[in-house]
């Protein structure tokens, strides 16, 4: 039964695949309601069927592995391209805890989304365009999860890409949109091409693409010899596993290429929802874990995670104070609490000084990351849901024209209001279990700087969604707000989405005890220390009470005070301390105006001129050879008559 | 039909058509094309038969483990001229039959792509035909001599048809393309006459000479001999030239045919006759190429970024695609070789797809600068999505042909453990990036922003244009999703060849 059932689970892709098939080709006009129900159906099925498959999996694998672990199972596995008589492709599912963590995210996010969608982008002429794309995404997304091997991942790790692309530029007669997805799409190539070489190196020096053999100690024990490139001695361990989180950080948007991430608001917001918040952006996170094991065995590489989670985490967390647009606040609230699962990973190498336990792994840093993965796809989608529902009453993006919107929008007010309270890390709500352990992990493993920077970005989160929050919800509407209602196609995804908000807290043992990474050993046993949950309370209470000394009750004067004492260091942060700017700079001007240009100018006047040339020294030349032989007699007696001459003289 | 009959039918037909062709009167434009169309059908048909008939014999006869001769099929000989024993010698391996299918699949698109042509469309009709049957006999040849035969007539006849029927600067650049590739073909001559006299054998058959090993200081003088001729063919830096203003000038049918089919010989020529008959050449000068074709890809990626004409676009994106071809060949691994064949199919599909679709949307806006569209995806749904999934496929998306490929390619070069090798890898690998840069541009400026008000008006693609834009989307797709058939026939013709090259 159980292997039935696994046997079958390509049909959590197939239906996806099928919708976005026949809606994509399929001329099914006008009645979008029919569309919409048709995705919603295929969407459920695949979703029931994806809990289905995580069901057997918990039930049926439970207790064949040793201890607590749950061992992997290759539900799917078949050759998809050849390379080499030793070297091919396979395309499978792969299922294990976190994969099966990521199905049933995936997919009942996906389902909501699906949902939603149906009001928000009502009376849309692309209505039907929409879909499809959401179901490429859906297909791409759950292919990527499953993936048994890492060239697979490759490949959904670029079609998520592309529908991401597609969908951020869904609106194409925007100018902003289409540049905004044309950024997206060629950041996340430029980390890609990273990704590929990574690829290339560890698969050629283990002979195989298949996760199972590149997680083996084996492997790692291969890959790790130094060569000597331009008189540096490089590890190739370390080499090959940044190259492969090369891919995430893109994809990630880790500092500096997250800048793509703020401009990708500009799709609609159902696609921030489940692209940029909830599930393509934590593929980085993915990544790293799926390939944790090998990368558990290059300090380095753990030891560069860990930094540029911590600053993306710092940094994004400093940048969202500032800013005026709902969704951008949101994305660069996505970018710090991404950072945090990026860190987390990293912070699973305990530190050596601790002297007994040199170089040995805290797991508790990768079943962390992935309950974070977990409780923040669930409280960051309905926020962005509900940033959808705000957007499409109050049709604006900006906070300050907002305002007063409690009771104008009830449902909306109070699932918010849990959603913040969980990304703020408040006590009982998801948010506070997986960011405590988080900082559980790193404290445990003796990373104290990376542990005072998550405690503070706590803070600023709880500080910047209240922000967010009075300023939306409270005082009185600093706009003029006409019709605004309640759509239940949207506000029922809502709704739903706060039971996981709320109670995925339940769920901290399990991620604890099973989700854990293969073939590791279990490392030592960590206190517990019983000051930290008070501590990280602490820091959410005081970011949430400043947010309401500045901005409760919908006030910004005070605000408006404090941004004028700080009047550089502030504009340094709203523009987001220029980074888009060096991009800028470093396409623009280098690659375009000091590489693109002058290869045009060469190979139109140097390479093809040489050419030209060759013509035309070969037209001279015939010329000169046709006076010589142009049939005049006097000519050639002229010419004769010189020559005896000359051989007269010279003899 | 047995497979040497249909061989020779199949470059047979063209010619016939071509002929058929003749009697029409002049002004009868619609039973030309019909004529066309139909000579052009019949050898799809003939050519996919050809195909599943290989793929059973070629099942049936594996390629023995370490074989070091090209294993041909349906091969057939009779003499012909007895004063230099040149034979007219047929048979074909995978990578001639894929190279076939690409052909017949491109013609036939190609026809149908010019339906609009009605300036002394019998003569063009006439040419294009003939052009075709060049292709494929050499495809069918193996005795070298008849092959740099039909190359000959293959190469010749875009002479015409661009001076004749293209646009803009047509005169300067048939002049510029026929000149460079004939200069091509004089090395390709001289080099196939060296091979022939050199043997002894007194023979120009491909596998008699194969068997027959070149002395190390002759292959080191005419390896590059060869290699650099066919390279015109297939737009090595710095022969590349003639590629975009021919492309350019070039009406639609044979820009696909010459981008998709043509370029092709190039690499099929560098593999057959240069790496093949010479290998110890191969070696010599291997790492001399691959800086050459290294720069091809970057070369040609970074030179698409500043073009404004959507066809010098693609032109220097085919200069950086074909470059991949031969920087598969220089690999020289066995992935590599293999990636290099399949980017020949790939490139062809895709890049055939690429100016039927400029030429459609030329023939609509009157421009083919960029800056000046926009918006087309309001007005032209259908093409523009098509041209959008054109470009991904050129940038290597998974799911379509050229990731395939491109795949093959690097795992290929990368498997080349030399630091040269590897260096060449990393940058290629990078170039996907500068590919995604150009592609997007031109993608946006194209398809996406506000339209402007002189287009609001334009049509989408007729009927009988969405059916070639259609067959290579299927091509397209099928070779991405399911790449195992192409790859395990390739993987078949390859092994020999590699073999013979690590002797």
């Amino acid at each position: 039964m159980a292997d039935f059932i696994f046997f079958n689970s390509y049909l959590i892709l197939f239906c996806p695949l099928l919708s976005f098939v026949v809606i994509g080709l399929g001329h099914l006009r006008s009645d979008n309601t029919f569309v919409g129900k048709f995705a919603i159906t295929l969407s459920a099925l695949s979703c029931g069927y994806a809990l289905i498959t995580a069901l057997t999996y918990f039930i049926a694998v439970m207790g064949h592995g040793q201890g607590d672990v749950y061992p992997a199972k290759m539900a799917l596995d078949s050759a998809w391209l050849n390379f080499s008589p030793t070297l091919t492709a396979n395309m499978g599912i792969y299922l294990d805890p976190i994969s099966v963590m990521m199905l049933i995210v995936v997919s009942v996010i996906s389902l909501l989304v699906n949902i939603y969608s149906v009001g928000y982008m009502k009376g849309d002429p692309s209505f039907n365009r929409f879909f499809s794309l959401l179901a490429l995404f859906s297909f791409s997304m759950l292919g990527l999860v499953v993936s048994s091997n890492i060239l697979q991942m490759f490949v959904f790790w670029e079609l998520v890409g592309v529908s991401s692309y597609a969908l951020i530029g869904f609106w194409y007669e925007k100018p902003s949109a289409v540049a905004a997805s044309k950024k997206a799409f060629i950041m996340t190539r430029f980390a890609d091409a990273f990704f590929l070489l990574g690829i290339l190196l560890v698969s050629f020096q283990s002979g195989s693409f298949s996760f199972q053999i590149l997680n083996s100690p084996e492997t790692a024990a291969l890959l790790n010899k130094n060569f000597l490139f331009a008189g540096m001695s490089i590890n190739m361990l370390t080499l090959g596993t940044l190259l492969i989180f090369c891919g995430g950080w893109g994809k990630s948007a880790m500092f500096p290429l997250h800048v793509w991430l703020p401009d990708a608001m500009e799709g609609p917001t159902p696609v921030s929802s489940i692209i940029h918040s909830a599930t393509m952006v934590v593929a980085g996170v993915y990544l790293t874990a799926r390939m944790f094991p090998l990368f558990a065995a290059s300090e380095s590489t753990l030891f560069v995670i860990q930094c540029i989670g911590a600053f993306t985490a710092l940094f994004a967390a400093v940048i969202a104070i500032t800013q005026m647009d709902i969704k951008r606040i949101l994305a660069f609230s996505t970018l710090s609490q991404l950072g945090y699962m990026i860190f987390s990973l990293g912070a699973a190498k305990v530190c050596a000084e601790g002297g007994h336990h040199e170089s040995s792994i805290n797991i508790l840093g990768y079943s962390a990351a992935m309950y974070h993965v977990f409780t923040h796809a669930f409280f960051k989608c309905m926020l962005f849901l509900g940033a959808g529902a705000i957007i499409h009453a109050v049709h604006s993006n900006d906070i300050l024209k907002m305002g007063g919107l409690k009771s104008l929008m009830p449902k909306t007010y109070w699932s918010l209001l849990a959603a913040c309270l969980a990304i703020a890390g408040v006590f009982p709500l998801s948010g506070f279990w997986s960011k405590d352990a988080i900082l559980l992990a790193s404290l445990q493993s003796g990373h104290y700087i990376t542990f005072l920077v998550g405690l503070m970005t706590g803070a600023l989160t709880a500080f910047y969604m209240f922000r967010f929050f009075f300023l939306i919800f409270h005082g009185e509407a600093r706009s003029e707000l006409h019709d605004v209602h309640e759509d239940p196609w949207m506000t029922w995804p809502i709704i739903i989405l706060t039971i996981p908000t709320l109670f995925a807290g339940l769920l901290e043992h399990f991620f604890i005890i099973h989700v854990v990474p293969p073939q590791l050993d279990e490392a030592a046993h960590f206190v517990h220390p019983s000051w930290l949950p008070w501590i990280a309370t602490l820091a959410a209470v005081l970011g949430i009470g400043s947010a309401w000394l500045l901005y409760g009750k919908g006030k910004t004067e005070t605000a408006a005070r404090l941004k004028d004492m700080f009047g550089s260091v502030y504009t340094l942060v709203y523009n987001k301390f220029y980074v888009d700017e060096v991009w800028l700079f470093i396409t623009h001007k280098i690659l375009f105006n000091c590489i693109a240009a002058p290869i045009k100018w060469f190979d139109r006047k140097v390479v093809d001129g040489s050419m030209d040339l060759t013509g035309w020294l070969l037209q001279v030349g015939g010329k000169g050879i046709r006076f010589s032989q142009n049939g005049q007699l006097q000519f050639y007696l002229g010419v004769t008559l010189v020559g005896v001459f000359m051989f007269f003289f010279l003899g | 039909m047995n497979g040497p009959f249909l061989l020779t039918m199949i470059w047979v037909v063209p010619f016939i058509t071509a002929l058929a062709c003749l009697p029409v009167r002049v002004d009868d434009h619609q039973r030309i094309k019909m004529i066309s169309l139909i000579g052009n059908l019949i050898n799809l048909l003939l050519v996919t038969i050809l195909t599943c008939k290989f793929i059973t014999v070629s099942a049936a006869q594996p390629v023995a483990d370490g074989a070091v001769a090209s294993l041909f099929h349906f091969t057939y000989k009779v003499g012909w001229l007895k004063m230099m024993n040149i034979e007219y010698n047929i048979g074909v391996d995978a990578i001639s039959v894929l190279m076939m299918l690409l052909t017949a699949i491109v013609i036939f698109c190609g026809v149908l792509a010019s339906w609009n042509v009605n300036n002394q469309a019998k003569e063009f009709f006439v040419l294009l035909n003939v052009l075709v049957a060049g292709v494929y006999g050499v495809f069918v040849s193996i005795d070298l001599f008849t092959f740099f035969l039909f190359y000959e007539i293959a190469v010749l006849p875009m002479y015409l048809l661009i001076g004749l029927w293209g646009t803009g600067r047509k005169e300067y650049a048939s002049m510029k393309l026929t000149l460079m590739l004939v200069a091509g073909s004089a090395f390709i001559l001289a080099g196939i006459l060296a091979l022939y006299f050199e043997s002894g054998l007194n023979s120009f058959d491909l596998q008699t000479l194969s068997q027959h090993h070149f002395s190390d200081s002759f292959q080191y003088i005419f390896f590059p001999i060869i290699f650099l001729g066919f390279g015109v063919l297939g737009a090595i830096f710095p022969f590349h030239t003639w590629s975009p203003d021919g492309h350019a000038s070039a009406p639609t049918a044979v820009s696909m045919l010459h981008a998709g089919v043509l370029m092709k010989l190039g690499g099929y020529g560098c593999l057959r006759v240069g790496m093949y008959l010479m290998p110890e050449g191969a070696q010599m000068w291997m790492d001399f190429f691959l800086i050459l074709v290294t720069i091809n890809v970057l070369y040609g990626a970074f030179g698409a970024i500043r073009q404004t004409d959507l066809k010098y676009i693609t032109a220097y994106s085919s200069v950086s695609h074909c470059g991949l071809v031969l920087f598969g060949f220089t690999a020289m691994t066995f992935t590599g070789i293999k990636g290099g064949v399949l980017q020949m199919i790939s490139h062809g599909l895709m890049t055939a797809l690429f100016f039927c679709l400029i030429g459609m949307i030329y023939g609509r806006t009157h421009t083919r600068t960029v800056s000046e569209m926009g918006g087309l995806m309001k007005v032209m749904p259908f093409l523009s999505v098509a041209y959008v999934i054109v470009g991904l496929a050129g940038l290597g998306l998974p799911g379509l042909s050229g990731f395939v490929a491109e795949a093959n390619v690097f795992v290929g070069s990368f498997s080349n453990p030399g630091t040269l090798n590897r260096i060449c890898t990393v940058l290629a690998v990078l170039s996907i990036v500068v590919t995604a840069v150009y592609v997007l541009r031109a993608v946006n400026d194209l398809v996406n922003g506000p339209i402007k008000k002189q287009f609001a008006t334009l049509t989408d693609a007729s009927l009988l244009e969405k059916v070639p834009v259609t067959i290579l989307l299927i091509c397209l797709f099928g070779m991405g999703i399911l790449p195992g058939w192409i790859v395990e026939l390739v993987n078949n013709a390859v092994h020999p060849i590699f073999n013979n090259l690590m002797r």
